[in-house]
């Protein structure tokens, strides 16, 4: 890779959220660095929704210091939530409105004026080749197009930093790669990408990844670093490895 | 001969205008582990749903262990045991309250076949009063099987039991598919893992509400038709394009930090290097490998897609 | 049979572990009766009214006497002329103007038809009615009294709900009304959300895959609401019988078996609904309009069935909350038998059978 992340655009030092006595994220520390794709990765239950949830501004942290995008969690979430953008497998986009109104209504949330909505919609139709469609109901569309859509609606107001929370989940592999080129071709504009997954050939495209276990981060680097480290060959067996230590 | 265990002959399901099976044949042996493997709407879930008598065929037949699906639907709901898309569990009972609920409706009790699912039910025991709602993803799932086998089922038809749930969870999960394929049981499932469909007896892969191939795992991989390799440089997002846009290339696609490259005949490495290199790519490195079951499926999915 | 006490234990889980569930099902009827019972309806007494009699006979002051000595009325001044009236309405203390006209006894007697006019001050349109209808009821129980086959024809038309209601108490009407609402929202609307409800959450494919029949499902899911439901008429009777002194004049076992009647239809209307619903919203919806809406404003319970229009009289005949209330108030309050609401249990059994048959034939075996 010849781009190099310097500046950090997400902060996190000493993160705690607790409900009760049930402590879901225990001292997190990490950064993300502007333009990277950063791989959030961990077992069912680790803590890793508790912590996109506090990154996006709509939990507060129990303790610890957190800023997105230059903003602090517990004072500015309104200028965080502004400059992210966020999709997650199980809320995508409003299934009875048609591609172009879907657009049309999210690009409005985030205040776009009406000119640049129509030139981006055009250009975004045009990217996809979907121009014949953009009249069609979401609910119309199979779940591979619906999550691509969903995506491109995401960074559709070019925020800073784009939270994909298992964006792939039940897609076939063809579309996974195609979601994943999305992916690349956003990260290379600028758009940091932070993304969870549990396929573990995905976390092998992210230029860093975290591997939470019991609310905590158990490994944080390069995913050829991680299979250094632990003399494996893939990311599966990296996680295997450290998640079946605690079961 | 004794009849396999799941037949399906000839199914056409229509849904208005779109047709979610198209003529589909397939027939699952007794005590095997069945994968069937295809995107979003190739009518997987239509097919289970006609298997588990929740559908009707438009037209064909299906059989269970010998039962119609249509005629002898009280039986099939007998002997089968059905986990579908959705964790289907009651999110405000507890743990245990679930798995007696299960069992009796099925006419069965915990104690009664517990052996069955002591494996499984061991690893959420622990956690028997807590709400199921509060389960983890992969401890929800677990629970869903347990239930789903409560009543010692002849046939298990699992709709994508794994999907949303992590890499450790999945692989207990299939180790628990195969034992209980040692106690005969017959399991039919569905699954967007390529990696889980090499854990299958045999798999299918579906599209479009037909099936493009019926084969054991490791068939399919024999039976790739091209050159394979494994190409890295140091620039892996120009790569992909280049590779696309090269004479000799049949398809690539990313595979974890390299790209998979399949070549059509008459290929020459060097002819790659030189090209790649013209293209501002260094440290290229190339090396031939075998396919694995992704890079196969991927290959048959693009040949549909073409036809 | 295990299997269906099975699943009928799973639905008091259900129940049991909701709050609102709860809230809804036990305090919502105890709020709604108190809110009917005390705010909606007050009670008059000791209203001051003044007399304008132009004939001064002795049926004038006979009625006069009677009408102040109810209890309700308190005389507050003899009218000379009717030019003041508004004036005497404007000082806020008269609520209500008897006015006989001249000869009233002679023309009583002689015709057998008098008129008196009653005026009350309207401010206060529900006290105004009530008042009026008080008014009313105490000259015809004079006329009823005296003996005579002739009628006095009134300005005011008598308000037939307050005919076998000799205390007087508006709360009797509401008891009935209150029951028929709550009985329908509890039994119909909690049982269609609670079958939407699997349906949402997908565990209505594992029910259906599942040996159970229908009917097993079906039932299982309403026992636990007869249950509640029927705690809950006994809760509002003795609410009703506590708290507002509404006695039950007929027989209890009468008036539990009926409850018990309605609540089964309401019940399967429940279930009817659930056929048509795939989602607790829209479930909700079909119950709050198709059912609560007519309960209240087409049974008879606020409005009186006498008082619209005619197209809306005949559409009352469908609705069976109607019958209810009718078969409750009689039982209640006049202390009837069987033998006079056979009339109505049997349209109320029959409602129940079509609802029932119906919704047996529309609750899917499979998912299309």
């Amino acid at each position: 890779m010849k781009t190099k992340f310097n500046n950090s655009i997400i902060k996190v030092e000493d993160l705690v959220k607790k409900f009760g006595n049930f402590t879901a994220n225990d001292h997190l520390t990490f950064e993300v660095k502007e333009g990277e794709i950063f791989g959030f990765l961990g077992a069912n239950g680790a803590g890793k929704t508790t912590a996109i949830k506090i990154l996006c501004g709509l939990s507060v942290p129990t303790s610890g210091k957190v800023e997105v995008a230059g903003y602090d969690v517990y004072r500015q979430t309104n200028q965080i939530k502004r400059n992210i953008g966020y999709m997650s497998q199980k809320f995508s986009l409003y299934e009875n409105l048609t591609i172009k109104e879907n657009i049309r209504f999210f690009a409005g949330i985030y205040g776009m004026s009406r000119k640049d909505i129509r030139i981006r919609l055009e250009e975004l139709l045009d990217r996809l080749k979907i121009e014949n469609l953009k009249n069609e109901l979401i609910a119309s569309l199979p779940l591979g197009w619906k999550q691509k859509l969903a995506f491109s609606v995401a960074i559709f107001h070019k925020p800073k930093i784009v939270f994909l929370d298992e964006p792939t989940g039940g897609v076939d592999p063809i579309t996974r790669r195609q979601f994943w080129d999305m992916i690349y071709e956003a990260a290379n504009n600028g758009i940091t990408v932070f993304v969870t997954t549990h396929y573990m050939d995905e976390a092998e495209y992210c230029n860093r990844v975290s591997i939470m276990v019991d609310g905590r981060i158990e490994a944080l680097d390069r995913p050829q670093e991680l299979k250094k480290t632990y003399h494996v060959d893939s990311m599966n067996e990296v996680f295997l490895k450290l998640a079946r230590v605690k079961n | 001969m004794q009849k396999a265990s799941i037949i399906v002959k000839d199914v056409t399901k229509k849904y208005g205008n779109s047709t979610a099976l198209n003529g589909l044949s397939l027939e699952v042996e007794h005590a095997e582990i069945f994968g069937l493997i295809g995107p979003d709407g190739a009518g997987k879930t239509s097919l289970f749903r006609i298997l588990t008598s929740l559908l009707v065929p438009d037209s064909g037949m299906a059989s269970l262990e010998g039962f119609d699906v249509v005629k002898d639907y009280r039986e099939i709901r007998k002997i089968v045991g059905y986990m579908p898309g959705r964790f289907s569990l009651y999110f405000d009972l507890t743990v245990q309250e679930n798995l007696e609920f299960f069992a009796t409706i099925f006419g069965t009790s915990i104690q009664q076949n517990y052996d069955l699912i002591k494996d499984i039910y061991s690893q959420i025991e622990p956690f028997k009063n807590r709400k199921a709602g509060k389960l983890s993803g992969g401890m929800k799932q677990k629970l869903a099987l347990s239930c789903a086998m409560i009543h010692k089922p002849q046939v298990l038809i699992l709709d994508e039991p794994t999907t949303g749930v992590d890499a450790v969870s999945r692989k207990e999960f299939w180790e628990m598919l195969k034992a209980l394929k040692k106690e005969g049981i017959t399991i039919l499932v569905s699954t967007p893992y390529m990696d889980e469909a090499i854990l299958c007896d045999r798999v299918a892969l579906i599209q479009k509400g037909r099936i493009l191939s019926i084969e054991e795992p490791q068939k399919i991989i024999v039976q790739y038709a091209h050159d394979l390799y494994s190409i890295c440089t140091d620039n892996m997002f120009d790569l992909l394009e280049d590779l696309r846009n090269f004479s000799k290339s049949n398809s690539a696609f990313r595979f974890g930090d390299t790209i998979h490259l399949s070549v059509k005949s008459g290929f020459e490495k060097a002819e790659l290097v030189h090209y790649l290199e013209g293209k501002n790519h260094e440290q290229i490195e190339i090396g031939k490998i075998d396919p694995e079951i992704e890079d196969c499926f991927m290959e048959l999915m693009t040949d549909e897609n073409k036809i | 049979m295990k299997k269906f006490l099975g699943f009928v234990k799973k639905e008091f889980y259900h129940i049991m572990r909701d709050p609102r569930t709860l809230l809804v099902l036990f305090g919502i009827p105890v709020a709604q009766l108190l809110i009917f019972g005390y705010v909606v309806t007050n009670d008059i007494k000791d209203i001051k009214i003044a007399i304008f009699d132009q004939s001064k006979d002795d049926v004038t002051l006979n009625l006069s006497n009677k009408i102040i000595s109810s209890g309700y009325f308190i005389l507050n001044e003899n009218l000379n002329s009717i030019n003041n009236i508004e004036d005497i309405f404007r000082e806020g203390d008269v609520k209500e103007v008897i006015v006989f006209e001249p000869g009233f006894g002679q023309k009583l007697i002689k015709n057998g038809v008098a008129h008196i006019q009653l005026i009350a001050d309207a401010s206060d349109a529900n006290t105004a009615n009530l008042i009026v209808n008080y008014t009313n009821a105490i000259i015809q129980d004079y006329i009823r009294k005296e003996n005579r086959q002739q009628k006095i024809p009134l300005q005011i038309e008598p308000e037939v709900r307050m005919i076998f209601n000799e205390g007087l108490k508006s709360v009797y009407m509401f008891v009935p009304g209150t029951m028929a609402l709550i009985l329908m929202l509890v039994s119909a609307m909690m049982t269609s959300i609670s079958i939407a409800r699997e349906k949402e959450m997908g565990t209505m494919e594992v029910l259906l895959v599942s040996p159970l029949r229908p009917a097993q499902i079906v039932i299982g899911k309403v026992i636990p609401y007869v249950v509640l439901a029927f705690i809950n008429a006994i809760t509002i009777i003795l609410i009703g019988y506590f708290v507002f002194g509404m006695p039950v004049k007929g027989s209890l076992w009468l008036l539990l078996a009926e409850n018990l009647l309605f609540i089964s239809l309401a019940l399967s209307l429940g279930i009817l609904i659930s056929t048509l619903a795939n989602s607790q919203q829209v479930a909700m919806f079909i119950s709050m309009f198709a059912l609560m809406l007519p309960t209240l404003l087409l049974s008879g319970f606020i409005i009186p069935i006498e008082n619209m229009p005619l197209i809306l009289q005949w559409i009352t005949y469908i609705i069976p909350p109607k019958y209810f209330i009718i078969i409750i108030k009689n039982i209640m309050i006049k202390g009837t038998g069987f033998e006079f609401v056979w009339k109505e249990t049997l349209v109320l059994v029959g409602m129940m059978l079509m609802f029932i048959a119906l919704s047996v034939r529309k609750f899917k075996i499979r998912l299309e």
